[in-house]
């Protein structure tokens, strides 16, 4: 519908909303036109129902397929899968794929990677586009200004049959983020200071717009992994006004606008952005100068406490509910009231995922193992988010620095975030990660995970403890 | 889709906030077919210890709970991933609703395209109806999707809202899908709008 309203002041959200309105029920909710379908080696449900009922696909040509969640991070063999269970989900994307002319970055192609490491890296993620995958952190890719977020099978099915979903028109949320950002603070820590400000349901029904200087001031890479947090805090998506940043991360990609295209794309982005006198439902101001790299402690990734802070005692918990859940936590993760942040030795280290997979993250986590090497019993693997970053940190030489650290060297995948390829730690393990979630058996049964930025995954590695990289940093 | 008008029967309390969905159906089980037994696996790692045997107190395994079909849960119950198993493992186990302040966005559209259904009541209630719950293991409540309240076993009505055409798939058991398709000229006109650029 072209723009009817034009002359109200509106947020980026509501104008990518409004541009993609087929049709609104009685009972308000509307049928959004969807650009971008990204499956995965987890979408053979929704095919499967697709099946049973004999409908076609109505647009092939606007989804993109990657195996990632059951792939192998020690081979590009499908058929070295032992389990056959799991080999059979990555074939039988081969198949979906193959049947209905689907485009592929499939397991062996140069393209292939983690479903939201590969939107933005091959250019089909763009401003203003709505996409949706059946994966929660879809949420990576508002980063570039488009409208993305997690659905559900039956969602799928809807969405490869009609192209549309229907969908209640969330609220909208500004998160301000200013001042100059402390050593050693990435958008990861920023996420996760919010995250423990606002709560993991602080944003539930809401899409989220970061502003402010120190999100201007992010990469494209940062500003993806801060987005892809924002279902963490219960958002149905998160957003940042594509820039300058956005368009030189865009520009020249394989699927990216090209010529006179590339300009028409490029002046209708710039409007993109929320009008000045846009109002969001709610607005949230957070001073950067009061972030400190952060990790969590507990199984709610709203348990995050600065690393030179202490974690929390159950005692001074006033709810008593409340106050049982908190001790039960301490138990599962293997805490002391009121402990230091580095008081926790490590058994493992992963190093990857969509939020912290790409090439900036490796290279920060390369500068803190450089000339250093891993701690004795500890395993730690960097896992890249898809083959081209890995191809980039080759060329860069950081393989190396990780294989001299004693870092293991793997192929792309989601590996350990969710370990359902079987990659997971064992019970009673703790894990320094840089994935997006701690929940209880996240990483395999009676695992305790903490979340952290690479460059302090790389130091908890080198140090066995988790450990304030500033320190090595420093040193 | 199953349809969803009545029910009359105990509702088993999850007193936690942020239960999230890798609780409720673990990672490991998401590449079971879809007629799998995903109920088997509903909270499978609070429900039983790495050999299988239960953990007693989890609610689930208390006499009163095991067969109910109604669960009460915290707040921003089955938050975090996408995953639909987590309602086919509600289902599975024959858990037809879920009570709570506040849901997982993505947790509710799954549950209702697959006729379960999610209520939200305020947090005093849920809490009431917890405490009912505790004091009366097995005492049945109901729940009007027609009349839209839940009646807790001592009487006290609470209502609650629900999109209308959520409402109306629930109770004639219709799936959105067959709707969306017969709009499919709506859908067209869209993509021809598109593409001459007037969208
Ligand atoms: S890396 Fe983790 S969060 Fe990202 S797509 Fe894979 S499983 Fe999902």
């Amino acid at each position: 519908m072209p723009d009817q309203d034009a002359a109200a002041p509106r947020t980026m959200f509501e104008k990518i909303w409004d541009r993609h309105r087929v049709l609104e029920r009685p009972d308000g909710q509307v049928l959004l036109y969807v650009d971008r379908h990204l499956i995965h080696d987890g979408s053979e449900p929704a095919f499967d129902m697709l099946r049973r009922r004999g409908l076609p696909i109505r647009a092939p040509e606007r989804i993109f397929a990657t195996p990632d969640h059951y792939v192998p991070t020690d081979t590009r063999d499908v058929t070295a899968i032992p389990n056959p269970a799991l080999r059979a989900m990555v074939e039988s994307l081969d198949r979906n794929v193959a049947e209905h002319g689907i485009h592929m970055f499939g397991l062996k192609d140069e393209g292939q990677g983690i479903v939201h490491v590969i939107g933005p890296e091959q250019g089909l993620t763009q401003p203003g586009l709505l996409m949706v995958c059946p994966d929660s952190h879809t949420s990576t890719h508002g980063a570039m200004g488009a409208l993305a977020f997690g659905i559900g099978m039956t969602e799928v099915t809807h969405v490869l049959a009609t192209q549309t979903l229907w969908q209640r028109k969330p609220a909208t949320m500004r998160i301000s983020v200013d001042g100059p950002l402390g050593a050693g603070v990435t958008a990861k820590d920023i996420i996760l200071h919010i995250i423990a400000t606002i709560g993991a349901e602080g944003a539930v029904g809401h899409v989220i717009e970061y502003a402010g200087s120190a999100i201007r001031g992010l990469s494209m890479e940062g500003r993806l992994t801060l987005c892809n947090m924002s279902i963490e805090a219960g958002a149905r998506a998160g957003m940042v006004a594509p820039d300058e940043t956005t368009f030189d991360y865009l520009k020249g990609r394989p699927f990216a606008p090209r010529g006179a295209a590339w300009d028409r794309s490029l002046a209708q982005w710039r409007r993109l952005p929320s009008d000045p006198d846009a109002r969001f439902d709610r607005e949230v101001a957070i001073d950067a100068t009061t972030i400190a790299p952060t990790i969590t402690w507990g199984n709610s990734p709203q348990d995050a406490v600065a690393i030179d802070g202490h974690i929390p005692d159950p005692a001074d918990e006033g709810d008593p509910e409340r106050r049982a859940a908190m001790q039960d936590v301490f138990v599962y993760m293997g805490l002391a009231p009121g402990m230091a942040a580095t008081d926790l030795p490590i058994d493992r280290v992963f190093i990857g995922s969509c939020t912290n997979g790409r090439i900036e993250d490796l290279r920060a986590a390369a500068a803190i193992a450089r000339g250093r090497h891993v701690a004795a019993g500890v395993t730690a693997w960097v896992v890249p988010g898809s083959a081209p970053v890995k191809r980039q940190a080759e060329a860069e030489g950081l393989d190396r620095v990780f294989l001299e650290a004693g870092f293991d060297w793997r192929e792309a995948g989601c590996s350990m975030c969710l370990g359902t390829n079987g990659e997971i730690g064992a019970p009673g393990e703790r894990i320094a990660a840089t994935s997006n979630r701690n929940f209880r058996g996240r990483q395999g049964p009676g695992v305790r995970t903490h979340l952290m930025s690479p460059a302090m995954a790389a130091a908890a590695a080198v140090t066995g403890r988790i450990t304030d990289v500033r320190r090595l940093a420093e040193a | 889709m199953e349809r969803f008008t009545t029910l009359h029967a105990a509702a088993v309390p999850f007193a936690r906030d942020n239960i999230d969905t890798d609780q409720i159906l673990p990672a490991r089980f998401l590449h079971m077919a879809r007629d799998a037994d995903h109920g088997a696996c509903l909270f499978r790692d609070l429900r039983a210890g790495p050999d299988g045997t239960e953990v007693a107190d989890f609610p689930l395994n208390r006499p009163g709970w095991r067969d109910a079909r109604i669960a009460l849960g915290g707040r921003n119950f089955a938050c975090g991933s996408s995953r639909e198993n987590a309602v086919w493992a509600l289902h599975g186990h024959g858990i037809r609703a879920v009570i709570a302040p506040s849901f997982g966005d993505i947790f509710a559209i799954n549950a209702v395209k697959n006729g379960l259904l999610p209520v939200v009541l305020p947090a005093e209630a849920v809490a009431a109806l917890m405490a009912e719950a505790e004091a009366h293991p097995g005492a049945a409540i109901t729940i009007d999707l027609a009349a839209q309240t839940v009646t807790a076993a001592d009487g006290t009505v609470h209502p609650f809202d629900i999109d209308g055409f959520t409402r109306h798939c629930l109770l004639e058991g219709v799936d959105e899908l067959a709707f969306t398709l017969s709009h499919a000229e709506d859908i067209a006109a869209f993509e021809r709008r598109m593409d001459r650029g007037n969208i």
